[in-house]
């Protein structure tokens, strides 16, 4: 069950570049997992590898328990939903998502039955007769989809579903692959290097970078407990402090010295030594500013700064403020302004605050 | 400027080649037709006054198997060519940059040498002292007494030869504009490398292939020389007929008829053809 797709250790290269270096990931039945990393991490020549378009020089491929790694892709299990679509301008809409059965030579009454199946699960009946040169934007990519699941394969892959659309149109498609996948339950790998389309389309996502899998996790994990900083930056604007261990304290606390800022107390996690020097990451929202110093009393890391730049975004303000050489960002929302909370202009002296729990130990560099 | 200005400005743009259209193409085509009702003088030009009796000769019985084999190299030769010149596009339009760049250059330059000295080069290539002609028979896969030359065969292999290039050439420029990603849809669709090919590549090029076929067939209608040069007496096509009728009868209103009659013959199906397509078009809408 936990196993159904799996990559062994699959590695690839091109020319002289190892572009998917040593990955190994298992993908649950039904789960809807995110491959996410910027362009050149590899993501996409994975998917091209489950898809059967790239042979891996190294690994395997598994699904079901089924290794496929030398089948070619009209013998794989797997569909794909193509980054452009990739429909077939001279066939009509109907055509386009009869186009597998048809190659999988069915019975015509089950081509038909599957198709108006699809057509009904994507909306589109009433656009059956069209050719895919007179659909909006969203409907072609819905027809690829339908195009893709009609076959019902055992995991549908999807390269950069919503990249093509506008903003409004993939907030809209978002919620509908969301709805579509529990509809259908089939396994979806989707490749982005959108941490928002990942965040919100997948039970787990794999974040890669340089052909490695840097961390594999829920979303909530991935922005609560990210193991790296190229994780913490690749899922959001995380602030990234430099410091030293100073002190060791009991229920999991280290006081950390951060050189020009001052010795924040933050979550330890792993082992943490003395004098060891590690990376501390405090997410924009998870600060507050203040006019005066906060008074909830030891437990809160307090540092003061002047705002340097600051943008309105509607539902939240983003400021920009200078600490000696750091350069901090916060986020306020604009509905928690009772909370003591201030609306600093440009060059104010403000107080920076967060609690140490909200501070996080990304990644350990040995002591130099 | 307004968009109303804009059709007006698009005639004048291409009113210069309309013009040279109108002056070398369409006005002597027309003169063709009229030379064919005229009546034919001794010296070989054109006599005096208006004669039905040159369209009653051109429908000489005679004329029609050597039409008939007309019609038919050309079809063949077309289908052959095609045939071709399909994997050849696809294959150039898949490789890289420069690789495309070098085969472009490869299919054009036979243009550079004469179309007589090619025709010609064949002849002495399938000639029964020939190079060719030497080795199948040493290989013994052909008898002794075999000749290549004089075969309604070797009409059809030099027919193809020449037009190769002009299938080849409208099939590359359709098959470069094809998006090659549409394989990869049909064969994650299940189809198989040839099914994706016939499937989906074909298709896609079909523009291509009406162009490519339009111009191997009505190049290939009008050919004399090669079945003189590389056929025998009875392989014959009907631009043979017409250029004997201009060079040896000296008979320009028959040659015209006979021109004539070939030209509406093409003329009418492709006329018929593109505004069917256009009546389609607009239909789909």
């Amino acid at each position: 069950m936990e196993d159904f797709l799996v990559i062994d250790h699959v590695s690839k290269t091109f020319g002289a570049q190892r572009v998917v270096d040593d990955v190994a990931l298992t993908v649950a039945e039904g789960e809807s997992f995110s491959l996410l990393g910027p362009s050149g991490c590899g993501k996409t020549t994975l998917l091209r590898m489950i898809a059967g378009f790239e042979q891996p020089d190294r690994g395997r491929i598994l699904v079901g328990g089924r290794d496929i790694t030398s089948l070619p892709p009209e013998q794989r299990p797997v569909n794909t939903v193509f980054q452009n679509y990739a429909l077939f301008p001279h066939l009509s809409v109907w055509e386009n998502i009869a186009f597998g059965l048809r190659m999988s030579r069915r019975p015509r009454e089950e081509i038909r039955s599957g198709v108006e199946r699809m057509l009904e699960l994507v909306r589109l009946s009433e656009h059956a007769r069209k050719r895919p040169a007179q659909l909006s934007g969203g409907q072609r990519q819905r027809v690829a989809i339908a195009r893709a699941l009609v076959n019902r394969p055992q995991v549908l892959l999807l390269d950069e579903p919503l990249a093509a659309l506008d903003l409004k149109l993939r907030q809209h498609m978002l919620m509908e692959l969301n709805t579509i996948h529990e509809q259908v339950g089939t396994t979806f790998i989707y490749v982005t290097h959108d941490q928002g389309e990942a965040m919100s389309l997948s039970d787990r996502i794999a974040v890669m970078n340089a052909g490695k899998v840097e961390q594999v996790d829920s979303p909530e994990n991935l922005y609560e407990t990210p193991r790296s900083s190229f994780v913490a930056s690749f899922i959001g604007d995380a602030n990234f402090f430099t410091g030293v261990v100073v002190e060791l304290q009991h229920e999991g606390y280290v006081r950390v010295l951060v050189e020009g800022l001052g010795s924040p107390l933050v979550l330890r996690n792993g082992a943490i030594s003395s004098n060891l020097t590690l990376r501390l990451m405090v997410w924009p929202e998870k600060i507050s500013l203040t006019l005066t110093r906060p008074s909830s009393g030891e437990r809160v890391n307090a540092f003061r700064g002047v705002v340097e730049d600051m943008a309105y975004f509607g539902s939240h303000t983003r400021y920009r403020i200078r600490a000696g050489e750091h350069s901090i960002l916060a986020q306020l929302q604009r509905s928690r302004f009772s909370g003591g909370e201030i609306d600093p202009a440009r060059g104010a002296e403000v107080w920076m605050s967060f609690h140490p729990d909200e501070g996080r130990v990304v990644r350990l560099e040995a002591a130099a | 400027m307004s968009i109303e200005n804009r059709p007006a400005r698009q005639w004048l743009l291409s009113l210069p080649s309309l013009t040279w259209l109108a002056m070398f193409f369409v006005i002597p085509a027309i003169l063709v037709i009229i030379t064919a009702f005229r009546s034919a003088d001794l010296q070989g030009g054109v006599g005096p006054g208006w004669t039905l009796a040159t369209l009653r000769e051109v429908q000489d019985p005679a004329y029609l198997p050597i039409l008939w084999r007309t019609v038919w190299l050309s079809g063949v030769t077309t289908v052959v060519c095609l045939a071709l010149a399909l994997p050849v596009a696809f294959q150039m339009a898949s490789a890289g940059q420069r690789m495309q760049q070098l085969l472009l250059l490869l299919v054009v330059i036979p243009f550079l040498s004469n179309f007589l000295i090619r025709i010609f080069a064949w002849k002495s290539l399938l000639h029964p002292e020939g190079p060719l002609t030497k080795l199948l028979i040493g290989l013994h896969l052909i008898p002794e007494n075999a000749v290549l030359l004089n075969h309604v065969g070797t009409v059809l292999l030099v027919l193809v030869y020449t037009q190769l290039p002009f299938a080849i050439l409208p099939l590359y420029a359709a098959a470069e504009k094809f998006d090659f990603g549409l394989l990869d849809a049909a064969r994650d669709l299940g189809a198989g490398p040839w099914r994706a090919f016939f499937k989906i590549f074909v298709p896609g090029v079909s523009r291509g292939i009406i162009s490519a076929a339009v111009m191997v067939f009505v190049c290939c209608l009008g050919q004399y020389v090669i079945p003189q040069m590389v056929g025998g007496t009875s392989d014959e096509m009907l631009g043979s007929k017409i250029a004997q009728r201009v060079f040896s009868d000296r008979n320009l209103p028959h040659a015209s008829a006979l021109a004539g009659g070939l030209m509406l013959a093409v003329l009418v199906p492709m006329v018929v053809i593109v505004l069917w397509q256009q009546f389609g078009r607009k239909e789909a809408e």
